[in-house]
């Protein structure tokens, strides 16, 4: 008989996040064909995310539905997940690397008394091991790991595993119920969301970045405007929040956050090694940097150098034209 | 107040990594507070000029480590504790055992760490501790207020703005912007010196090998590929706009 293989899955918006589908990978990556592979979502009004997951996960998708989990917290989202866990037995427990995934599988690896890899890019099974890469100070090396008992619990970094393909037939859909505890020590107060409508900068395909080249906040705006037509995120460098320009949230870097875009585009950001830690790993990397010399150039595919405000928004028209011959 | 800080000494951001013998190699690398670990000291210290009461700062790891709770000591905390460990092969799930067996019998109001450790990056010591010690905690928090006996904090969600009140005792992990960390001033680096600096080991804390073996083991280590050095585009800007845009359609297939 096979091991259990349970997938907790989150939503952004009401809808399903990718992530989610990259985790879902990544447990049909690390299981054997005789092994169940469950997810598990949680959150509030759920059925049209659940029923898109049922597409992707061959056994089963179980859904803990709560006005009271509307919105992430701590305490609740572990309350309602431990019983689920306790009864499913996993062997291996699935997140993504997310602001959910990063406070919720350390919770659920200390309930289940478990070990944790965090941060997965990639799982490789040969013969009798599973091994987990992931990255270390942010991407200057990388390590291979593997765990020496279960549960394991793993998450799964954004934009790095290619996300499940549906499967033959949907999985079946089932509810389990969760009675919140009278005895939460946490409220959640007050939530001012700046992040409606927008993707979240790990998981975007494009990244326009903005460093002390900038200048201002104002200076993002051709960035924002670039960024927003090609669907993507905007980030910063350490400088550039350092400088009040933009919020901490931004920050790309060891500091700050990893990202591994398709396409992401360095503006007036020198390239300090910190910084390069976080965005080396993009699959195209165009820098936009007055100074030739800028240590940016070395790790960029493309360079221009040149004044960042007259070429960013030439780069957004060229955009534009391409983009509205497509569509 | 009883506040408590959990620091992890870690190699500077600007330090380039080069591996050795299977391992990652420390020569001449310059050490320094996990920089998010030093955000949660100088709350702490805050806290305390505020409220009054007590920081104790507390680390795992080698004898080096202790540099940088000495580091802690300057800026003003009252006393450092090492659990030494210069057992490499410790993940998240040992060390967070071996630091809830420190707090076990400890009097608390306050739990402080970083959001997450610049070098292995797991995130996940601080929440284990909190889960461990059966404590409510918020990971990320750009701002914390104390009010007898409950906190306000507001933490980061991917952008969103959260404000969270949370009863005491409970943890906390510190994100970017929630303060700017003093240095240590001569005076203080003098006063560090005669704080109470107390080391502990596996007896101390009552626990076995056993008990904080690992649960995850590295395999093998890697650097990644050197990027291939790219190509500078030639031109007006227009042009080299237009060639940016071409290449990225025609060649890298990415648009």
């Amino acid at each position: 008989m096979g091991n259990t293989y349970v997938i907790v899955a989150e939503t952004r918006g009401g809808r399903l996040r990718q992530v989610s589908l990259e985790a879902v990978q990544a447990a049909v990556l690390a299981s054997r064909d005789e092994d169940k592979l469950i997810a598990l979502l949680l959150g509030h009004q759920l059925q049209e995310a659940a029923t898109e997951l049922a597409r992707y996960v061959k056994d089963q998708v179980m859904v803990i539905d709560h006005p009271d989990l509307a919105m992430y917290q701590a305490e609740a989202y572990l309350a309602a997940l431990a019983p689920a866990l306790d009864q499913l037995q996993p062997h291996t427990v699935f997140f993504g690397h997310t602001a959910i995934g990063r406070d919720l599988a350390p919770q659920a690896a200390a309930h289940l008394n478990a070990g944790q890899i965090s941060d997965v890019i990639a799982i490789a099974q040969t013969d009798d091991t599973v091994s987990y890469t992931r990255p270390l100070f942010a991407g200057k090396a990388f390590e291979n790991r593997k765990f020496t008992a279960s549960p394991q619990i793993i998450t799964i970094r954004p934009n790095n595993i290619t996300p499940a393909q549906p499967t033959p037939a949907p999985a079946e859909i089932s509810e389990l119920t969760y009675s919140p505890s009278p005895s939460l020590r946490t409220v959640i107060k007050e939530v001012v969301s700046k992040s409606i409508g927008r993707i979240d900068l790990t998981e975007a395909k494009v990244v326009v970045s903005g460093g002390r080249g900038v200048k201002s906040k104002a200076g993002f705006q051709p960035l924002e405007e670039l960024a927003e037509l090609l669907q993507g995120a905007v980030g910063a460098s350490r400088g550039a929040c350092d400088a009040g320009y933009c919020d901490y949230s931004l920050q790309i870097g060891q500091t700050g956050k990893v990202v591994t875009p398709e396409i992401y585009i360095a503006c007036g950001i020198s390239g300090a090694i910190q910084h390069l830690a976080g965005m080396s790993q993009s699959r195209i990397i165009i820098a936009i940097n007055k100074d030739p010399e800028a240590p940016i150039f070395k790790v960029a595919d493309y360079g221009i150098v040149g004044d960042l405000f007259e070429v960013v928004p030439l780069l957004t028209e060229e955009f534009r034209k391409v983009l509205s011959i497509t569509s | 107040m009883n506040i408590f800080v959990i620091l992890k000494q870690t190699f500077d951001t600007e330090e380039k990594i080069s591996i050795q013998d299977g391992k990652i190699a420390e020569d001449g690398v310059k050490f320094i507070v996990n920089p998010y670990d030093e955000y949660a000291v100088e709350e702490a210290l805050r806290l305390k000029e505020q409220h009054g009461g007590t920081v104790t700062v507390v680390s795992v790891g080698p004898e080096r480590a202790a540099e940088a709770l000495r580091t802690a000591l300057a800026m003003g905390a009252d006393e450092a504790v090492l659990i030494a460990s210069d057992h490499p092969d410790y993940d998240e799930f040992s060390i967070s055992t071996l630091l809830a067996a420190y707090f076990r019998d400890k009097a608390f109001d306050l739990i402080l760490g970083g959001y997450f450790s610049v070098d292995s990056g797991g995130g996940q010591t601080a929440i284990r501790l909190a889960r461990l010690l059966d404590i409510p905690h918020t990971s990320a928090i750009t701002e914390l207020q104390i009010s007898q006996n409950k906190a306000t904090v507001i933490r980061d969600a991917e952008g969103d703005a959260e404000t969270l009140e949370i009863s005491l005792p409970a943890l906390f992990t510190a994100q970017q912007g929630l303060n700017e960390p003093r240095y240590p001033s001569l005076p203080g680096i003098m006063k560090a010196k005669k704080k109470p600096f107390l080391t502990l080991d596996l007896q101390q804390l009552h626990l076995t090998d056993a008990e904080i073996a690992p649960r995850t083991t590295r395999l093998s280590l890697s650097l990644p590929a050197a990027r291939k050095s790219g190509r500078i585009l030639q031109g007006t800007a227009q042009e080299q706009t237009s060639e940016l845009v071409n290449l990225l359609r025609n060649e890298e297939k990415a648009i």
